[in-house]
């Protein structure tokens, strides 16, 4: 039957089609990374790899220029590692309260609340770090500016808490209900239940939680563009200012001449930052599929 | 064994700890919307939101920033919204479990969690340089189109995948094609779902500022964009410019609270749109 043949391969095309639609992802991602490599490995003809990485000083437009970025690296994992303590437990713990606390009508508030905190513009954020926070820290403390690690790595948080918060709760709910039921029917108390089943059994889930809100908070640009002050030097004390990738780059970029030696390590920094969360969704995306939650059997 | 009373206490105690910590994100989501709001309100009038800056960005309103962000949201959507959709219809109706799925999403997830400003050297190399758009609506566009296509997939997945089974047994059982039965019963079951994304998605791309400021953001200008080639200014960056690289940073303050309150309110209202939908959906849906 000839209409039925047709049929046959109009269908298979389609499917086709859809496929090379969905491949989309990778292909952007494959041009992320020959991008960001073609404007930035020119730098590594003026510096050595090592040099640039763990290099102290970042004068990028002296003469002759210094290209060392491991006080903006240390910038960054200062502001996420403090901004983490404050993010995970806030983003943990409000998950356990939303989803095995909070009553229904409770709920129904606490998740737009988490959802809009996600949905606030970066720069928002930044701005309010910036008239807001920086003010109040400089006079709480008596420090010289309020643009430092600290307000940065709180801000930060603020952005990372709604990532944690609503990774957790999913992990949380796809525990089964048989166990939080067998716990309980042994006498347990909720919180006994929480501390020792509900979360060890979520366990994977809460880590690639984790893990996706540090990512957040280390490629995060407009924050720690506005208040961590922009000192590229390796801190001393919380209350110094850094200046972490992200802002390095979004502040320079504009200035720098088009593919000047500059131009390059600024994009040099991106492969950084890039490889870098590169990795963490890598671990997370390994972690949630080797430990997928799968019935009851697994814990 | 410890005793039911001592028990009781520790849960009581680790309940206040966990009940501050809600608090405690409630509160800084209070806190930050009060401030913009109360500070920002006063410099909101008609003049404000329909002229053009004047006298070095001290005075005058922020129109041309709310067209610009207008077009480029536009642009992103145009181009998010069928590739998404499109991605999420593989995954969810043709796709089996195997490496190219697993690659796909790896790649999606990866998508995901690439930073802003890397989207922003991405846009610069490719869109601005190689192709030769130039920092425009355009380059602009695509960029904020790439970052939000991850967010558009994923919704759009989940309302394909809350599509009941039977709809499309039905279909087929009725004789209708693989294709006939995603276009004529999948799809339009899922539409709200879907819809629902990507309302979420324009809230994200007005929001981001480090993927337009090298592709397509201008400092300052008073033309509005005549074609996809013109730079614009936006909403995001203009708040950025005005905190931080204007001459009159404290005069301008009252600029800066009311150009930020009139961000939050698209975004935030966005999103209460996307969120009061999808609570609609979720009570009607019997299935």
């Amino acid at each position: 039957m000839e209409k039925a043949k047709k049929r046959h391969i109009r269908e298979y095309l389609i499917e086709k089609w859809f496929l090379f639609l969905a491949t989309i992802s990778i292909i952007i991602l494959g041009l992320i990374v020959v991008f960001l490599f073609k404007e930035g490995l020119p730098i590594f003809k003026t510096v050595s790899v090592g040099e640039f990485l763990f290099g102290q000083l970042w004068y990028p437009t002296d003469e002759p220029a210094d290209f060392g970025i491991l006080s903006i690296i240390v910038g960054s994992l200062v502001v996420t590692g403090i901004s983490s303590m404050i993010a995970v437990p806030l983003g943990v713990l409000s998950a356990i309260y939303i989803s095995e606390i909070a009553g229904p009508g409770v709920k129904e508030i606490l998740k737009p609340v988490v959802e809009l905190l996600a949905a606030l513009p970066s720069v928002v954020i930044g701005f309010f770090g910036m008239v807001v926070m920086a003010p109040f820290f400089q006079k709480v403390f008596n420090i010289p500016t309020g643009l430092n690690i600290v307000n940065a790595s709180l801000m930060l948080a603020m952005m990372a808490v709604p990532t944690i918060s609503s990774l957790t709760e999913d992990a949380i709910h796809a525990v089964r209900r048989e166990l939080r039921e067998a716990s309980l029917a042994l006498g347990a108390t909720q919180w006994e239940t929480i501390s020792r089943v509900i979360v060890p059994a979520s366990l994977s889930g809460i880590c690639t939680a984790i893990i996706l809100g540090m990512s957040r908070a280390i490629g995060e640009t407009m924050v720690v563009l506005m208040v961590a002050g922009g000192a590229a030097t390796i801190p001393e004390s919380i209350f110094d200012s850094v200046r972490p990738m992200p802002a390095s780059i979004a502040a320079e970029m504009a200035e720098t001449p088009f593919r000047s030696d500059h131009y390059h390590a600024l994009f040099a920094i991106g492969i950084v930052l890039f490889i870098t969360t590169f990795l963490f969704n890598l671990i997370a995306d390994y972690i949630s599929q080797k430990y997928k939650q799968v019935g009851t059997a697994t814990l | 064994m410890e005793s039911r009373k001592k028990r009781k206490l520790i849960e009581g105690m680790a309940f206040g700890v966990i009940r501050l910590s809600t608090v405690i994100i409630c509160l800084a989501l209070a806190i930050m919307l009060g401030f913009i709001l109360v500070n920002g309100y006063k410099a909101i009038n008609w003049t404000f939101l329909t002229e053009p800056p004047m006298d070095a960005m001290t005075k005058g309103g922020i129109f041309p920033a709310i067209v610009g962000t207008f077009y480029l949201t536009l642009g992103a959507i145009t181009i998010a919204f069928p590739l998404g959709v499109a991605s999420a219809i593989y995954l969810s109706e043709y796709a089996r479990e195997g490496k190219m799925v697993r690659l796909i999403r790896i790649g999606i997830n990866n998508l995901a969690g690439v930073p802003s400003v890397v989207f922003g050297l991405f846009g610069l190399g490719l869109f601005v340089v190689f192709l030769g758009f130039g920092s425009s609506i355009l380059s602009g566009s695509l960029t904020l189109g790439f970052l939000i296509l991850p967010v558009i997939i994923g919704a759009s997945e989940e309302a394909l995948k809350a599509v009941p089974q039977t709809y499309r047994e039905a279909s087929l059982a009725l004789g209708g094609t693989r294709w006939q039965t995603i276009y004529r019963v999948v799809l339009p079951a899922a539409l709200p779902g879907i819809l629902t994304g990507s309302i979420l998605g324009i809230g994200r791309a007005a929001g981001e500022t480090a993927p337009i400021m090298f592709t397509a953001a201008a400092f300052y200008t008073t033309k509005l964009p005549s074609s996809v080639f013109d730079e614009v200014m936006a909403l995001p960056y203009h708040i950025y410019v005005l905190a931080t690289a204007g001459t009159h940073i404290d005069e301008t303050r009252h600029l800066q609270y009311g150009t930020a309150l009139v961000l939050i309110a698209f975004v935030l209202g966005i999103n209460l749109v996307a969120i009061i939908i999808r609570t609609r959906i979720r009570r009607k849906q019997t299935y």
